[in-house]
């Protein structure tokens, strides 16, 4: 009887041994969104240290591949609605909207988010989407700066992102101080933080392809964001996403929008050079 | 507990010293991939340390270590070999250094996480500043543990 089970016991753990091995490579398959194919591999920018970038979409289990490639059941579609309402509503004392300057997104806005974060001469730094729009409330209509993952700032975010969508990922670099900013981003990417000392590329390029727990690690890409999740059923924001990474390392987090993470958006973003931007994206 | 009777058995001031013989994370010395003496100066619990070894809190050893005889527990990671069979390939001595410091081990490149020591990355949590991953007592449980993996179990 003893004997029995400790057979049973040694099966199930070789069946579930041989699962995870069975999906422990990013999957072979394409991804078309609204009849639109999505550049899901591509070959890695110089310097690199892949040779070839992969889009989270591959490493994630079967159905929730299906909900990011149908529009329809994409609950992510649903902060792309949100965001356009936002976008043709008026705020602040000089009675605008970003449809009074900006008009029809989807021509103004078209490709625009793919080419982010982008140096700001003025502001002398690195800037994201999320920090663009509150420049353009507080500047040119007067009106408050959205709090970080303000529901508002989400949507907007996905909204503008998603006139992307199949664009490339593209930075310049060559723009006032970015290759700096880029420099100190790798320098963060490899500092290893926190009790459990680890750092992104402990994850996200060692073990990249393996199961850590149950969480299959992708190449920690950021083409897709803000995504939606359905651990939390809601969109989680780049930012709100590196924080949460940082935070399992057992460290302080720094803030959103700081120096720290805006360096590591830079670089992560180059790390996804030339992958489809698939905002929004459907994660666990 | 064998520990606890013997204190009971012995004059208060002895027993004291039988307590401080806890090596502190800055005091253990791996020598050649070894640290021969036990952390407490006592044998672990390997029941106990099956449960360290599991808990996501504690070792969340499974984060990245298939060990099929906790198969019972969700989620084994292959991040890293099955510890099946882990002590045949090494003795205790090694297996505490390992677990006390990977680092001083195997490389510094290593992603396994130093249980046992302060020497970490950099901004920890301010609430677990100073503090090790694992308690002298659980670095011990888990190498009792550790030690019972042979064979083909
Ligand atoms: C009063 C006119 C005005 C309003 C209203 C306005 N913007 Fe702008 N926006 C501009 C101008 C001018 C620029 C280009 C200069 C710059 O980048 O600051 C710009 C730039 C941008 C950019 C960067 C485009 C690029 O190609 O880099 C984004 C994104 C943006 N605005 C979003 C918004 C959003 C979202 C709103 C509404 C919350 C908004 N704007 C409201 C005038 C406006
Ligand atoms: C302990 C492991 C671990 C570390 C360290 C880690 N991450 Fe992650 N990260 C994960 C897991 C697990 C996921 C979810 C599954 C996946 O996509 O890999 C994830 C997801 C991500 C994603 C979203 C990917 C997508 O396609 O949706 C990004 C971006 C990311 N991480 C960036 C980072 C950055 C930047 C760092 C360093 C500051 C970092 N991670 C450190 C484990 C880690
Ligand atoms: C973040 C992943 C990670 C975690 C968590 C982790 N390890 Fe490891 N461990 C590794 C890696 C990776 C190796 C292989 C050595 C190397 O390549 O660095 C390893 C090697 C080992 C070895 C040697 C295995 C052999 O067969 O030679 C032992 C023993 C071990 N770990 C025990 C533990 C114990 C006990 C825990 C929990 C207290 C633990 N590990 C937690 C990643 C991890």
């Amino acid at each position: 009887m003893k004997r029995l089970s400790v057979l049973l016991l040694v099966s199930v753990a070789s069946i579930s041994g041989l699962a995870v091995m069975a999906y422990a490579d990013p999957v072979d398959d394409t991804l078309t969104i609204d009849d639109r194919e999505m550049i899901i591999r591509a070959k890695a920018p110089k310097g690199h240290p892949f040779d070839e970038v992969l889009s989270g979409w591959l490493f994630r289990e079967s159905e929730t591949r299906a909900t990011e490639a149908d529009s329809f059941a994409n609950p992510g579609m649903l902060a792309v609605e949100r965001g356009e309402e936002l976008w043709n509503t008026v705020d602040g004392s000089m009675g605008k909207s970003c449809s009074s300057c900006h008009n029809d997104a989807s021509a103004t806005m078209k490709d625009v988010g793919a080419h982010f974060p982008k140096w700001d001469a003025k502001a002398r730094k690195p800037v994201n989407i999320e920090m663009k729009i509150n420049d353009c409330r507080t500047e040119r209509m007067g009106a408050e700066p959205y709090k970080f993952d303000a529901e508002e700032q989400v949507a907007l975010t996905t909204y503008i992102k998603h006139q992307s969508l199949g664009t490339p990922v593209q930075i310049d670099l060559s723009e006032g101080e970015m290759q700096s900013w880029w420099e100190k981003g790798k320098e963060l990417y490899y500092t290893r933080t926190g009790q459990l000392d680890f750092s992104c590329a402990s994850c996200h390029e060692k073990s990249m392809g393996k199961f850590i727990r149950a969480d299959h690690l992708s190449q920690g890409q950021v083409n897709g964001f803000p995504t939606y999740r359905f651990n939390t059923a809601g969109m989680v924001s780049l930012h709100n996403r590196f924080r949460g990474c940082i935070r399992d390392t057992r460290a302080e987090m720094p803030k959103a929008f700081s120096d720290e993470l805006m360096a590591l958006e830079v670089y992560v973003t180059w790390r996804g050079t030339g992958l489809s931007v698939e905002t929004p994206a459907v994660r666990q | 507990m064998k520990r606890f009777l013997t204190c009971v058995a012995v004059p208060a001031f002895l027993c004291s010293q039988a307590a401080a013989v806890e090596i502190a994370p800055d005091a253990v010395k791996i020598d050649e991939m070894k640290v021969s003496q036990s952390l407490t100066g006592a044998t672990g619990n390997a029941e106990e340390g099956a449960k360290v070894l599991a808990n996501r809190g504690l070792g969340n050893c499974l984060a990245c270590h298939v060990v099929t005889p906790l198969a019972k527990e969700q989620f084994h990671g292959n991040v890293a070999p099955a510890l099946d069979g882990v002590a045949d390939r090494w003795s205790e001595a090694e297996l505490r250094a390992i677990v006390v410091d990977a680092k001083r081990v195997f490389s510094e490149e290593t992603v396994m996480p130093a249980f046992y020591s302060l020497d970490v990355g950099i901004n920890v949590r301010k609430d677990l500043a100073g503090k090790t991953i694992l308690t002298a007592q659980q670095v011990e449980d888990v190498v009792a543990y550790l030690t019972t993996l042979k064979g083909s179990n």
